[in-house]
């Protein structure tokens, strides 16, 4: 098994805990710590295949990466501020109370 | 497969998946910093010096934090979790091992017929920052604008809106 | 011969691993250049204590602690012998694991961040590529201690002093990491064994230190009042103030545990000097240029010493600032003019050299500055100040 290989299965198993976590969790931060470690299992492969693929010297997976990391700190940033707003309504974070379009 | 490799990557997968299945969520966050801590040490061994100091400085010294903030204001730290439904867990436990199988079987197909390339890539912060300025400072001021309307706008939808004229 | 006892230690180290078996060589490299690095800052932190404790004491017209032996100077040896023997309380209802990695934690990124400062000439841990952003990532681990101290002792003391802890140090995170920027910008690498090699020249008798160009003097006070923030130390611990919040997130702790607070919160505090000599006095460089065959060691802890006074002396000044004063001054007052002051730093690398840059970038700093602070004070932009007298 290539070094390649073994970073990549290690990518999509991050990957696979993220969705897992994000699918069976009910609690809306846990949702969204599932969802940022989906984004950082996808950097993981980029990184991966910048280091063994063809052309490093584009940086292109390094790039990629770090917009990555940007967009993905402030989508957590407005995620939590939206968690934070919806409890503030509601007195709850609990997905499963949350079921009703309320004014 | 060295034996850095085997340790930082049983760390990551201790950590994440301690992350999703512990039930006190401050602990949740701890360990997932524990896991992008071993992430981090990945990119490190993989050559990505600048991205591997940007992840601790990005996701351990911020997103983790605000994460700690977010379940301490919301209180859910001292709530107790009723269970959920099994079937509804085990389904989502379904799905996401059917995702890592499709993923490993396109891995494994894939991967044996490409070239290696083993040479150790020159990733240095100075080539970097060339890159940013000339091939991607469209994205650069992209990045800028996004990050200003994402602060702007976390900034108002967490504020007290009861505050009043001050 | 001067260079021989400038070099001493890599000599030594070289010599000693002249005996290690080359499968061992390079663990025995790193072992050779952490260890006296790790005797050297803690033994700096045991005199800082006593020294603050009788520097204070003498600015307040009292002696300080003067029994511990001659003038008090073993006294760092009886604060370790108590902090040994103290029994270590631990609440029952506090979360047991997170309460004893808390201090570890911290321990461990105040540690760490000693690997990239260059201490003398060729005397350096780990040259990294990305040493600055080494810096500051590690330095940001502290306040996810921080979190794991106030939160584990669950109490509502300690909960309210670490989020305050935490809220200011994210808040002066931001003045620190900008106003180094012109330091790497001038110098043109995030190596810091580069940036202090970029200083180490000398016209005339004059150094090449960046602190005597306006932007590096605006960058290097920026540092200083945002490395005290970081820190918790006074004027800006609100956090630990004593006579408020009875030391706030580490009021649960007892101890060893406690010295291990302390301990850490010295380190990182030498640490940001440290990095601050480094940016923008010069780091091992003598001042003046026929003073350089004094050891480049000597001159590093030189003014490490001499920031620690200063840092001592503004404890025993100034009074504390509130949280709203200090979270204002931040954002309202110190970001924008870091931002500012980088913009003077590219002004004046553009401009040609000679009296006229120095006009320009003075002028743009100091006008920014009184625009600034007359911002801060909300309802009186530009009034003429009126003086009411109790009559």
């Amino acid at each position: 098994m290539s070094p390649l290989s073994a970073y990549l299965l290690l990518s999509s198993f991050l990957f696979s805990i993220g969705l897992a976590g994000a699918l069976t969790r009910r609690n809306a931060i846990l949702v969204l710590i599932g969802i940022e470690l989906m984004l950082n299992a996808a950097n993981l492969n980029f990184i991966a295949f910048w280091r063994y693929g063809p052309h490093p010297e584009a940086l292109t997976g390094v790039m990629f990466a770090i917009f990555s990391i940007s967009v993905a700190a402030a989508e957590a940033a407005v995620g939590l501020s939206i968690i934070l707003a919806v409890y503030r309504h509601s007195k709850t974070t609990n997905l499963d109370q949350l079921n009703s379009m309320k004014g | 497969m060295t034996i850095s490799f085997l340790l930082l990557a049983a760390i990551t997968i201790i950590g994440t998946a301690a992350a999703m299945t512990l039930k006190n969520l401050v602990h949740c966050v701890l360990a997932l910093t524990l896991g992008l801590v071993g992430l981090a040490a990945l990119y490190l061994q993989l050559g990505a010096q600048f991205v591997g100091f940007t992840q601790i400085l990005v996701y351990v010294g911020a997103v983790a934090i605000l994460a700690a903030f977010a379940v301490m204001m919301t209180r859910s730290a001292n709530q107790t979790l009723t269970q959920t439904a099994s079937s509804f867990r085990a389904s989502g436990a379904l799905i996401a091992v059917l995702v890592f199988a499709v993923l490993a079987w396109a891995i494994y197909s894939g991967t044996s017929k490409q070239p290696i390339l083993s040479a150790q890539p020159e990733g240095t912060v100075g080539q970097v920052g060339v890159a940013l300025m000339h091939h991607f400072v469209l994205p650069l001021e992209v990045i800028g604008l996004l990050l200003t309307a994402a602060l702007i706008g976390a900034g108002i939808l967490a504020m007290d809106e009861h505050r009043g004229n001050r | 011969m001067p260079e021989m006892i400038d070099q001493i230690f890599v000599v030594i180290k070289h010599w000693l691993m002249g005996y290690v078996p080359g499968a061992l060589q390079p663990i025995a490299s790193a072992i050779l250049s952490v260890v006296p690095v790790m005797i050297a800052f803690p033994l700096l932190f045991a005199i800082t204590t006593v020294l603050e404790r009788k520097g204070l004491g003498r600015m307040q017209n009292r002696y300080g602690p003067n029994r511990a032996g001659w003038f008090g100077i073993l006294q760092p040896m009886a604060d370790g012998v108590k902090s040994l023997t103290k029994e270590d309380i631990v609440p029952r209802t506090a979360d047991q694991l997170v309460h004893y990695l808390a201090p570890v934690v911290m321990v461990i990124a105040s540690f760490l961040v000693y690997a990239v400062l260059p201490i003398g000439r060729n005397m350096v841990i780990a040259n990294l590529n990305a040493g600055v952003l080494f810096f500051f990532a590690v330095g940001s681990v502290v306040e996810l201690s921080v979190f794991m101290a106030g939160w584990s002792s669950h109490s509502k003391y300690s909960l309210l002093g670490a989020m305050r802890a935490i809220a200011q140090m994210i808040s002066y995170e931001m003045p620190l990491v900008l106003s180094s920027v012109v330091a790497i910008m001038a110098a043109g690498s995030l190596s810091t064994v580069s940036i202090v090699n970029m200083q180490a020249g000398y016209t005339g008798i004059w150094p090449h230190w960046y602190v005597f160009t306006p932007w590096g003097i605006t960058g290097f006070i920026i540092f200083m009042i945002a490395a005290t923030a970081e820190s918790n130390r006074c004027p800006f611990d609100m956090p630990e103030g004593e006579s408020e919040i009875i030391a706030g997130y580490f009021i649960e702790y007892s101890g060893f545990k406690f010295a291990l607070f302390f301990l850490a919160e010295y380190l990182g505090m030498f640490a940001t000097s440290a990095m601050a000599i480094t940016f923008f006095l010069g780091g091992w460089a003598a001042p003046f240029s026929f003073l350089t065959w004094i050891p480049s060691y000597f001159w590093f802890f030189a003014k490490l010493l001499t920031i620690i006074f200063m840092f001592i002396w503004v404890r025993g000044t100034l009074p504390r600032l509130r949280m709203d004063q200090l979270m204002n001054f931040a954002w309202k007052f110190m970001l924008p003019l870091s931002l500012i002051n980088i913009v003077g730093a590219g002004i004046w690398h553009f401009m040609a050299a000679g009296f006229a840059r120095w006009g320009v970038v003075s002028l743009l700093i100091v006008l920014s500055c009184v625009l600034l602070s007359r911002g801060l004070r909300r309802n009186k932009w530009f009034h003429v100040r009126t003086y009411r007298y109790a009559s």
